[in-house]
């Protein structure tokens, strides 16, 4: 089954991610992952959801969320030309022995330590998610202490947006400065 | 103007047109009800539970078209009305929930009679709010109706704290609402429609498959032009009843588990499905991969969501059925389907379907076509649900539009009582009566003291057989006639009417009927009747669980068994 990306603009109000997430579990859809923060417009924040499922399955979850009311536009962008990221860190395992051994395997994934302890050291690492999951692989001899995925981002390549929002027409009195 | 946030509610409301409020107060709520005298044109009718507010809200606005209203306390009064606004969720009733929150300092301590409503009912909402400040109340009331009464209709609860209540703020009643993220689409893209009439025109076995947004969408007219025009057979569902005149020589009836056989047979040998304002509920298709094999389906409706989400479509339309009915009939084409029109009629000659047989004991169908021969098929009937709703579905025949009222997609038992208070509220000069099963009406039967207390003159039938009869039924054909839990002592309904101040009738034999009735429809205030009726009588045709339309079973002859009783441990996986 392929995994989709759908990406939702809501408005920023109390109470949203939860109708949501209700949504999802009473449908019983399965959501890979969900990432969610500030969109280009103010009280407007930007959901990706990664699912999981047949096409008729996405396009309820499609259908579904568009119909709540504070969720002002959905799309699915599985198709489109797409950057997608996800970020995550990792704590490895890590003694004076194999320290430079997990210091050469990021810099081939350009991942970055972001800190050193006696006995670990934590990466951060960007990318696609099977970029991640292979950086993860090769880790996993050394041990991995502990893990945060933030789930995948999305943007459609190019100008066009799939969620294009209306600029707030501007009020009187408000010039635009040069 | 400064107002306190309980006046905003009042003013607000009486700026929506509101006339009527179901509910009972409780501590969270005093505010809101001291200043209730303040508005006259607003009647409130004090029900016994909140159930019972949350259902005659609901048959209030079923049968008027306009917006329930109801309130309850924080709390127990808040969540006994779960069940009714999930009940007009499934079935896109439009109706505002007001219910009483803590203060909100207390809001998240697990204060005395707090519950977090809002939380329990998101996904039987179609929105809600908790309102944290008085100066939002207009806003968010304006918008509450808004979203209750456009697009595809719903419950939305607003759930307002005891404080905000006391609050006072400037009261800006706003002219229209902002929401940018919310717009229903109307009309039906040109496209689709363009191709759901050249299907049309080619069909020659076409069937139209009408529900409640027909009703919703008042496209009463719109329907019977197109019938008429193309000569295209009319089945409904359970809760398209009264969309279209059942005497009319198109109309064959209602389709599914307990619909007619000869509708069931149609939909199956169809070439087109054109379904309008339904949504493909289990209950309707049966089992839904054998649904229509033969046909393609044009489905219209104003929820995106449910194009395809339970059968699939070959031309979605996603529009308000009277703007898309509108569009559609000026392309569909004058059309005759002599022998598709000759074979359904053949059909329901050899398959009846609603023939009620001899019998010398009371049978329950011939209660209900003496209600319809009593109220010369001019009454609303509102029932609970069970067998008793079936045979009302079936055995009274609709003429006049919106003249049913019944609890669909949840199916709620005693939803009957409530909800036929609130259809005798919304249309005092119609003739209410309430068909109801023992069962289902001691669910809800302390609404009998509402009734009286507001003189609301509902008639009701009682069809007593003492059983939870539906359930019964199932026990015999699938569980080898096991009836565990199922027989009850149902209490004598004549005295417990007298018991409330009104009057009652007991009814045992045939002949005793329609006097029976006609002394309730001479009586001026609510009337019970308890029909002792035959109390294994079963409700026939039946798809039974997991087959198909094509696999309806009939009232089985005289003496003979029902055939094809499979043991409940061979039935397939289907709803049960």
């Amino acid at each position: 089954m392929p995994k989709h990306i759908i990406v939702a603009l809501v408005e920023d109000r109390p109470g949203v991610l939860d109708h949501m997430a209700s949504l999802f579990r009473r449908r019983g859809f399965n959501i890979e992952s969900i990432a969610v923060g500030h969109s280009e417009a103010p009280h407007l924040s930007r959901m990706t959801l990664v699912v999981n499922g047949a096409n008729t399955m996405v396009e309820q979850v499609r259908k579904q969320l568009d119909k709540l009311v504070d969720v002002v536009k959905v799309s699915d962008i599985t198709g489109d030309k797409t950057i997608t990221r996800e970020l995550a860190l990792i704590k490895v395992k890590a003694t004076s022995v194999t320290r430079s051994e997990i210091m050469q395997i990021v810099d081939i994934f350009r991942a970055k330590i972001v800190d050193v302890a006696a006995d670990s050291v934590t990466i951060e690492v960007t990318g696609d998610d099977a970029k991640i999951d292979s950086l993860l692989d090769l880790l996993r001899g050394f041990g991995i202490r502990e893990l945060a995925r933030t789930g995948r981002i999305a943007l459609t390549r190019g100008e066009t947006s799939p969620l294009p929002v209306k600029k707030p027409p501007r009020t009187k009195g408000q010039k635009a400065t040069k | 103007m400064k107002l306190t946030g309980a006046q905003m509610i009042g003013e607000s409301l009486v700026r929506e047109g509101v006339e009527v409020i179901f509910g009972i107060l409780g501590g969270s709520l005093l505010p809101l009800y001291d200043v209730l005298p303040q508005y006259p044109q607003l009647r409130h009718i004090l029900v016994r539970h909140e159930q019972g507010a949350a259902h005659a809200a609901d048959g209030y606005a079923r049968a008027t078209g306009r917006v329930g209203v109801c309130f309850a306390t924080s709390g127990p009064g808040a969540t006994n009305l779960v069940t009714g606004i999930a009940n007009a969720c499934l079935d896109s009733v439009p109706m505002v929930a007001i219910t009483g929150q803590v203060a909100r300092p207390f809001i998240g301590k697990d204060a005395f009679q707090e519950v977090d409503i809002t939380g329990i009912t998101l996904p039987i909402t179609k929105h809600n709010y908790l309102v944290m400040e008085a100066s939002s109340i207009p806003g968010i009331v304006k918008e509450a109706f808004h979203l209750a009464r456009t697009g595809r209709p719903g419950p939305v609860l607003i759930d307002l704290p005891r404080d905000v209540q006391i609050e006072q703020a400037e009261f800006n009643y706003p002219a229209r609402i902002n929401r940018p993220s919310y717009k229903p689409t109307l009309k039906g893209h040109p496209a689709q429609i363009k191709k759901a009439a050249k299907l049309i025109n080619e069909s020659h076995k076409p069937v139209i498959i009408a529900g409640r947004g027909v009703t919703i969408s008042k496209a009463f007219a719109e329907l019977k032009e197109l019938v008429e025009k193309a000569q295209i057979p009319l089945i409904t569902t359970l809760l398209g009843i009264s969309c279209f005149p059942e005497s009319h020589v198109l109309s064959y009836g209602m389709l599914g588990m307990h619909g007619m056989a000869y509708a069931n047979m149609a939909v199956d040998a169809a070439d087109l499905i054109i379904a309008i304002g339904m949504r493909f509920d289990d209950r309707a298709t049966a089992k839904v991969s054998d649904f229509a094999p033969h046909a393609n389906v044009i489905h219209i409706d104003i929820d995106p969501a449910e194009i395809g989400k339970n059968v699939r479509v070959d031309v979605p339309i996603v529009g308000d059925v009277k703007t898309v009915l509108k569009d559609l009939n000026k392309q569909v084409e004058s059309a005759r389907h002599i022998d598709w029109v000759r074979q359904l009629d053949d059909w329901r000659r050899e398959h009846p379907s609603t023939t009620i047989r001899d019998s010398q004991s009371l049978l329950p169908q011939y209660v209900v076509r003496s209600i319809y021969e009593v109220t010369s098929g001019e009454a609303i009937i509102v029932t609970g649900v069970g067998q008793h709703q079936m045979w009302a579905a079936q055995h009274y025949w609709y003429d006049k539009p919106n003249t049913f009222i019944s609890s669909g997609g949840l199916g709620t038992m005693g939803f009957g009582l409530p909800a036929a208070i609130g259809a005798k509220v919304g249309c005092p000069d119609s003739t209410v009566w309430c068909i109801d099963g023992d069962g289902s009406l001691q669910m809800t039967i302390q609404e009998l003291a509402t009734a009286v207390q507001e003189k609301v003159a509902v008639k009701i039938a009682v069809l007593r057989n003492n059983y939870l009869g539906m359930v019964r039924q199932w026990q015999e054909l699938f569980y080898g006639k096991r009836y565990v839990a199922t027989p009850l002592s149902s209490p004598d309904f004549v005295r417990i009417a007298e018991a409330y101040g009104f009057p009652g009738l007991r009814v045992k034999h045939r002949e005793e009927v329609v006097p029976a009735l006609q002394k309730a429809m001479a009586e001026p205030g609510p009337f019970l009747i308890d029909f002792i009726v035959e109390p294994e009588e079963n409700v026939y045709p039946m798809v039974p669980p997991g087959a198909s339309l094509a696999e309806v079973l009939e009232e089985p002859k005289k003496g003979a068994r029902p055939k094809a009783a499979k043991d409940s441990a061979r039935l397939p996986v289907s709803n049960i």
